[in-house]
């Protein structure tokens, strides 16, 4: 029955535990500034994309993942099915039809470097980074292989070199950091993007020329910028014409980011785990005790027992 | 010359069990042994492939689905199943119910060799394996679940050792070393309560950074106080299996025990049991209320859920509570069964079945995977048996019995 006791007083700390952190922890992250009004971002209007996927093709180029000739790219086919990050593409275009006027409306998908990443968050080795200009890039010189950046994605994007037998590296967008980092250079999609879909730049800056293309123009897009306030906010952020979930995004994500959910685990069982210690090392201190205790009666039976043999007195 | 055939007594009675290697060899050519051979002759093969070739053509997990059974059995219910030595060394260690006393060690062996056997079937799933002890010396990843769990597998396999180590020293006729690591290994048993609690939460603790992925009715902010609350349970539910497989498979080495002072404790322990899983099962209960969830009970995967908390928690609560109440041993023993076969159900559906449920691709393992999933098991079972039939495991060993 000691069991259940325990667990009684457990569960009954954890939750004052949670009660009193917790709010703390909110509070802390409310004085934090989170608005890193440097960082940069992308805008995406879906309602501008013509699915060429060119912008499949510059990826590929830039990052020297495996690619066709530009022509290949042409073909329509591959939009027959929705497809997601792999390996070799770190983008990719789907089509969604627009359930009002039948029309296309292509979506381009890439990670959406994260305000606050759940990859970084979750990798045990620190092996993702969130750079000051936005960009979450990843190390592959640490990389153990556990792959719980991809189960803690929101977004589903980091995809693994499954048939890399020794040296396996978790692949995705880079954000062309290694680009954007010269003046005036823009990530290889956007540069090579024909229409007016992506658009680089300062995420602040872009958030509001978001709202200012809303309020110019009712119609065209529904009322909300996904990427500025889903899980802490995004780098990459977009327009619609039609609700974000017939598009295939998730819009049931909430604006809480989404390391918050592990922080106050950590830290309620750090807490728990000092609060517990005591208890524990008082209990161990006595059974030590009647250990030695025992000891002694055992020695001085033994001794009597002996003494009981010689036929004399202790 | 002298000093040959003195190694050779000492492998011939710590080795051999006091036979000469023909003699030993003959010894081991039973059933048993025979479909270990079997299974080994097939998984040795498919582990050096999956080395060689990669979790590519090894394994049905993709980029959607990163995860399969050597997380969600090996590492998840393995680790569960392992919790026998926090339940049974906090009992009689730190609480000083000596009635537990038969039943600590061979707890304690069962905790240590799951543990040493889930990193090795992590070995597999990890893609750079080589690095598994990047998150201790080379780089840390503070703010990550995964890191808490990696520290404090690494911290309690220590602390099982140390718990584990005098009937090592024993064996080996280390006197001053068993009485200073009997100290020791209380202390052991404190350190391994606080870790092996944090740690137990934290697996649950991996999937709440999961919300749109897995099942609501499975998901809860709760999820880490479940799988606390349920190691316990499978704790105390592999302590009863065990020990009712050991007692019929190392029949000898039981021999002079009471039989019925075993049934007594056994019942006790499904008390204990019965208590800790009506906890877990109320808990459940409330984080379905907590997430109002109540219409999703009304699903093909609510129904699954019913059957999982029904039959696998609430059904044993009360078969715990009636073999206690009439004590009834067989009854508590199969009931541990089936409670020890829930909480790998509970596993299973958390990291595969409820898991990306909605996702486009859904994950079945390749049978690569499930041969290395029952190698892996098999050479624990080799490893555990090795140990009960060369130390003093489930018996007192002669020099030390006054001890106790």
């Amino acid at each position: 029955m000691g069991i259940s006791r325990r667990d009684f007083f457990k569960h009954t700390s954890a939750i004052a535990a949670t009660a009193v952190i917790g709010n703390q922890t909110e509070v802390l992250a409310d004085q934090k500034d989170i608005n890193h009004t440097d960082r940069y971002g992308v805008l995406v209007d879906t309602t501008f994309c013509n699915g060429c996927r060119k912008c499949e093709w510059a990826c590929n180029e830039w990052n020297k993942n495996p690619n066709q000739p530009i022509k290949a790219f042409e073909d329509k086919s591959v939009f027959n099915k929705i497809r997601r990050t792999h390996a070799a593409n770190f983008t990719v275009v789907n089509r969604f039809i627009n359930p009002e006027d039948s029309n296309p409306i292509y979506v381009k998908k890439q990670c959406m470097h994260c305000e606050e990443p759940a990859c970084l968050s979750a990798c045990f080795v620190d092996a993702f980074k969130k750079t000051d200009k936005g960009a979450v890039v990843y190390n592959a010189g640490i990389c153990v292989g556990c792959r719980y950046c991809m189960v803690a994605c929101p977004f589903d994007i980091p995809a693994y070199e499954y048939h890399e037998p020794v040296n396996p590296r978790v692949t995705k967008c880079t954000f062309c950091f290694n680009r954007t980092d010269k003046e005036g250079r823009v990530p290889a999609c956007v540069e090579i993007c024909p229409t007016e879909t992506l658009r680089f730049g300062k995420r602040s800056e872009l958030i509001a020329i978001a709202h200012e293309r809303i309020r110019n123009n009712p119609r065209r897009y529904i009322d909300h910028v996904y990427g500025e306030d889903e899980i802490g906010g995004t780098s990459w952020l977009y327009l619609s014409t039609i609700p974000f979930e017939q598009i295939g995004f998730k819009t049931d994500l909430g604006k809480k980011p989404i390391p918050d959910l592990s922080k106050g685990f950590l830290f309620n069982v750090k807490v728990l785990e000092i609060v517990a210690s005591w208890p524990l090392v008082f209990a161990a201190f006595h059974a030590i005790k009647k250990l030695r205790n025992r000891h002694k009666n055992e020695e001085e039976a033994a001794k009597e027992k002996k003494a009981e043999k010689y036929g004399k007195k202790v | 010359m002298e000093r040959k055939s003195e190694t050779s007594s000492w492998v011939r009675d710590k080795i051999f069990l006091g036979m000469t290697f023909p003699e030993y060899l003959k010894s081991n050519l039973t059933l048993s042994n025979g479909i270990a051979a079997i299974i080994l002759i097939i998984a040795v093969p498919v582990m050096i492939y999956r080395f060689v070739y990669g979790l590519g053509p090894s394994t049905n997990l993709s980029d959607t689905n990163p995860w399969g059974i050597w997380i969600g059995v090996d590492v998840l219910c393995g680790i569960a199943l392992a919790a026998g030595g926090l339940v049974m060394g906090t009992a009689y260690y730190l609480f000083g119910m000596k009635e537990y006393h038969n039943l600590v060690r061979p707890a304690v062996l069962t905790s240590l060799i799951g543990y040493l056997f889930a990193v090795f079937g992590l070995l597999f799933d990890l893609g750079r394996y080589y690095r598994l002890p990047y998150p201790m010396i080379v780089s840390y990843g503070l703010t990550s679940i995964m890191f808490l769990i990696a520290w404090h597998f690494a911290l309690y396999i220590i602390a099982l050792f140390v718990e584990w180590s005098p009937a090592l020293f024993e064996w080996l006729n280390l006197k001053k070393m068993r009485t200073l690591f009997s100290k020791l290994a209380v202390w052991a048993t404190a350190f391994g309560v606080i870790i092996a609690g944090g740690h137990q939460a934290a697996l649950g603790a991996l999937f709440v950074v999961a919300p749109g992925k897995l099942h609501p009715l499975w998901y809860s902010e709760l999820l880490p106080v479940f799988f606390l609350v349920s190691a316990v349970v499978a704790g105390l539910s592999m302590v009863v299996v065990e020990s009712a497989l050991t007692h019929r498979v190392f029949k000898k080495q039981v021999e002079h025990f009471d039989n019925a002072a075993f049934d007594r404790v056994i019942t006790k322990l499904g008390k204990g049991a019965s208590a800790a899983l009506f906890t877990y099962f109320i808990l459940k209960v409330f984080g379905v209320a907590h997430s109002d969830n109540w219409t999703l009970l009304n699903t093909p995967y609510g129904y699954w859920f019913l059957f999982e908390i029904l039959v696998f928690v609430l059904l044993p609560t009360f078969l715990f509570a009636y073999g206690a109440r009439y004590k009834n041993v067989r009854i508590t023993q199969w009931t541990a069964l089936l409670t020890v076969t829930g909480i790998m159900l509970n596993r299973i559906n958390t990291s595969l079945i409820a898991f990306n449920w909605n996702a486009p691709e859904r994950y079945y393992p390749l049978w690569t995977e499930v041969v290395i999933t029952i190698g892996v098991v098999t050479m624990g079972i080799l490893a555990f048996r090795f140990v009960v039939n060369r130390m003093a495991i489930l018996y007192d060993h002669p020099d030390h019995e006054l001890l106790h």
